[in-house]
C-alpha cells in the first residue's frame, strides 16, 4: 500500500482512462457487445412509444419563427440522366409508384398529390448532426395515400425508394405504420409555399416530423408497403442504417 | 415531512486505532461506479457527436446560415486536439458515437432515478446531503473555504459528515447538473418534443437545449476535475477504498468515536 503514491495514482488514472478509451473501440467491434450497444435503438423506441401518445404532434411554429435560410443536406442534386430529364420537364412525368402490400397500386403525379386533401405545417427539421431549421411543408398525408391504395393489414413498414444514388443503389428509408399514419407524416411537394427545390428533394419528399432528417427521404419515386425489412437493401431499413450503422429509429 | 433529525450522537467509545467508520452505503457505491463509467462514455461519445456540428445557437432553430453564440473552432488548437483524442469511438463516426451515447444515456437516466429512490429510502439524502440554512451563511461558507485552502477537509466533530462546499457540489451535481443533462438530452429528441411539449418550452427551444446540454457538460467536467483533485488531496487510497468497501479509515485527527453504522446494510 505504501508504494501507491499520489503521483502514481494520477498516472494510473490517466493510463486507465487511455486503456478504457482504446478498449471502447475493441468492445464495440465485438459482436456480443455490439449487440448490446445497438440495442439502445429498440429500447429507446419502446420507451418513447410507451411514454407518448401515438398521435402526439410535433411542435408547430408561426411564420415569423421560420429559419430565414433553410440549408440543404445529404444529396443536393441526384444528377442522373433520368432525374435531369425530369428537371427539364419540370417533373410533369414524375410518378410516385405506390405498391407492395396494397390492393390497388397507384402511380401519382405531382398534380395528383396536389389534388388530394392537403396538410400544411410549419415544423422544425432536426438533422442527426445537431442543427435545426424551421420551414413550412405541404402535401397529402401519407396515411391517406396508402389508404387510397388499399394498404393491407399485413403491411408493417412503408419503404421509400429515391432517385438519388449511393454507390449505384438508390437511397431508401423506411418507417413503421404508427408513423405512416401519423397526421404530420406527409408526402411534401411544396416548401415555404413554393414547389420543392432540387436541393430539398424535388419533386416530392417525405416529412416524418417526430424523427431526424435522414428519415425524411427526398426525391421519392416509390412507396412500398412491406411485411418485413429483410432483403431490402442491407436489411437494416435504410441507406445510412445499412452503410454505417445509424439507428433505424431516429426519434432521438 | 419529518423533523430535521440532528446527526446521530456519537458514542464515546474507547478509541481503537485506527478508527474505521461505515461511510458509504451500497446504493451510493454502486451508483458511484456505474456513473463513473457511464459519464466517461457519455462525455467521449458526446464529443464525437458534437464534432458533426461544432456550433451552438440559442432558440428554436440554428444551422450553418445562422449565427452561433459559440463554436469549437474558437477554442485553442491544442484543446481541440486533446478533445479529438477523447472521442468514442476514436475516429470520427457519428453513427457509432450516437449508439454509445443513446444506449449509455439509459444507464445515466435510470441510474440516477434508482440512486435517488434508494437514497430517499436509506436516508442518505436526508442525513448527508441536506443543506441547512446556517451552513450557507456567508461566514460559514468563508470558514469552509479557508479550511479547504488549508487542505483541512473534515469536520473534526463528525468526520463522516460532508463539509459544506462538498455537500453543495454534490447537491448541485445530483439535483441540478445531471438532471439538466438528462432533460436537455430528451429535449433534443424530436419524438419527446411531440410527447412532452413542455420539455422544449422550459429550455426555450431545441437549440437552446443543445447549448445548455453542452454548458452542463462543461460544468460536470469541472466537477469531475475538482472531485478527483480533492480525492487525491484527501488521501486517495483511503477514499477510493471507502467507495469500494464502504468503510473509511478516519484520518488521524482528534475526534470522538464513530456514529452508528446503518442497521439496514
Amino acid at each position: 500500500m505504501t508504494l501507491i503514491t499520489r503521483r502514481g495514482l494520477v498516472g494510473l488514472g490517466a493510463t486507465g482512462a487511455g486503456l478504457l478509451l482504446s478498449g471502447c473501440d475493441k468492445l464495440a467491434a465485438q459482436p456480443g457487445f455490439r449487440k448490446i450497444l445497438f440495442s439502445g435503438d429498440k429500447i429507446n423506441l419502446g420507451l418513447q412509444r410507451a411514454l407518448s401518445d401515438r398521435g402526439a404532434l410535433a411542435p408547430e411554429f408561426r411564420i415569423d419563427q421560420m429559419s430565414p435560410n433553410f440549408r440543404t443536406n445529404g444529396t443536393r442534386n441526384p444528377n442522373t440522366p433520368d432525374y435531369n430529364n425530369h428537371v427539364a420537364t419540370r417533373f410533369a412525368n414524375w410518378r410516385v409508384q405506390v405498391g407492395g402490400l396494397v390492393d390497388r397500386p397507384l402511380a401519382l403525379s405531382i398534380a395528383d398529390l396536389g389534388a388530394m386533401p392537403q396538410r400544411a405545417q410549419i415544423t422544425r427539421h432536426d438533422c442527426v448532426e445537431g442543427w435545426s431549421a424551421i420551414g413550412k411543408w405541404q402535401g397529402p398525408m401519407l396515411g391517406n395515400v396508402i389508404k387510397a391504395a388499399g394498404v393491407r393489414s399485413t403491411a408493417r413498414y412503408i419503404v421509400f425508394t429515391c432517385a438519388d444514388l449511393y454507390n449505384n443503389a438508390p437511397y431508401y428509408e423506411s418507417i413503421d405504420m404508427v408513423d405512416a399514419f401519423h397526421p404530420q407524416t406527409i408526402l411534401a411537394w411544396a416548401m415555404n409555399d413554393q414547389r420543392l427545390s432540387v436541393g430539398h428533394g424535388a419533386p416530392v419528399r417525405l416529412r416524418i416530423e417526430r424523427q431526424l432528417g435522414y428519415k425524411h427521404a427526398k426525391y421519392v419515386m416509390k412507396v412500398d408497403a412491406v411485411a418485413s425489412l429483410d432483403g431490402i437493401g442491407g436489411g437494416q431499413g435504410g441507406y445510412w442504417e445499412d452503410a454505417i450503422g445509424y439507428d433505424w429509429y431516429a426519434g432521438i | 415531512m419529518e423533523e430535521a433529525a440532528p446527526p446521530p450522537e456519537p458514542e464515546i467509545a474507547p478509541a481503537p486505532e485506527p478508527r474505521v467508520i461505515y461511510r458509504h452505503r451500497l446504493a451510493t457505491r454502486l451508483w458511484h461506479w456505474i456513473n463513473a463509467i457511464t459519464i466517461f462514455m457519455m462525455i467521449g461519445s458526446g464529443i464525437g457527436i458534437l464534432q458533426a456540428h461544432p456550433r451552438f445557437y440559442w432558440g428554436q432553430y440554428g444551422a450553418n446560415p445562422d449565427r452561433p453564440w459559440f463554436q469549437m473552432a474558437w477554442l485553442p488548437g491544442w484543446l481541440n486536439q486533446l478533445l479529438d483524442l477523447m472521442t468514442i469511438p476514436s475516429g470520427y463516426n457519428l453513427a457509432i458515437s450516437r449508439r454509445w451515447h443513446l444506449t449509455f444515456a439509459l444507464l445515466l437516466g435510470f441510474g440516477l432515478l434508482g440512486f435517488m429512490i434508494a437514497s430517499l429510502i436509506n436516508r442518505h439524502f436526508q442525513r448527508d446531503l441536506r443543506v441547512r440554512a446556517k451552513e450557507v451563511a456567508p461566514q460559514h461558507l468563508a470558514a469552509d473555504a479557508i479550511a479547504h485552502a488549508r487542505f483541512d477537509f473534515h469536520n473534526h466533530d463528525d468526520p463522516a459528515a460532508y463539509n459544506t462546499l462538498q455537500k453543495l457540489s454534490y447537491v448541485a451535481t445530483i439535483f441540478v447538473l445531471i438532471p439538466v443533462m438528462v432533460l436537455t438530452g430528451l429535449a433534443m429528441s424530436p419524438a419527446m418534443d411531440a410527447a412532452w411539449p413542455w420539455l422544449i418550452d422550459i429550455f426555450g427551444g431545441r437549440q437552446s437545449a443543445r447549448s445548455i446540454h453542452f454548458i452542463a457538460m462543461v460544468l460536470l467536467v469541472g466537477f469531475i476535475i475538482v472531485h478527483l483533485t480533492l480525492v487525491i488531496l484527501a488521501g486517495p487510497v483511503g477514499e477510493v477504498m471507502s467507495m469500494i468497501t464502504g468503510r473509511w479509515r478516519v484520518p488521524n485527527i482528534p475526534a470522538p468515536a464513530e456514529p452508528e453504522p446503518e442497521a439496514t446494510e
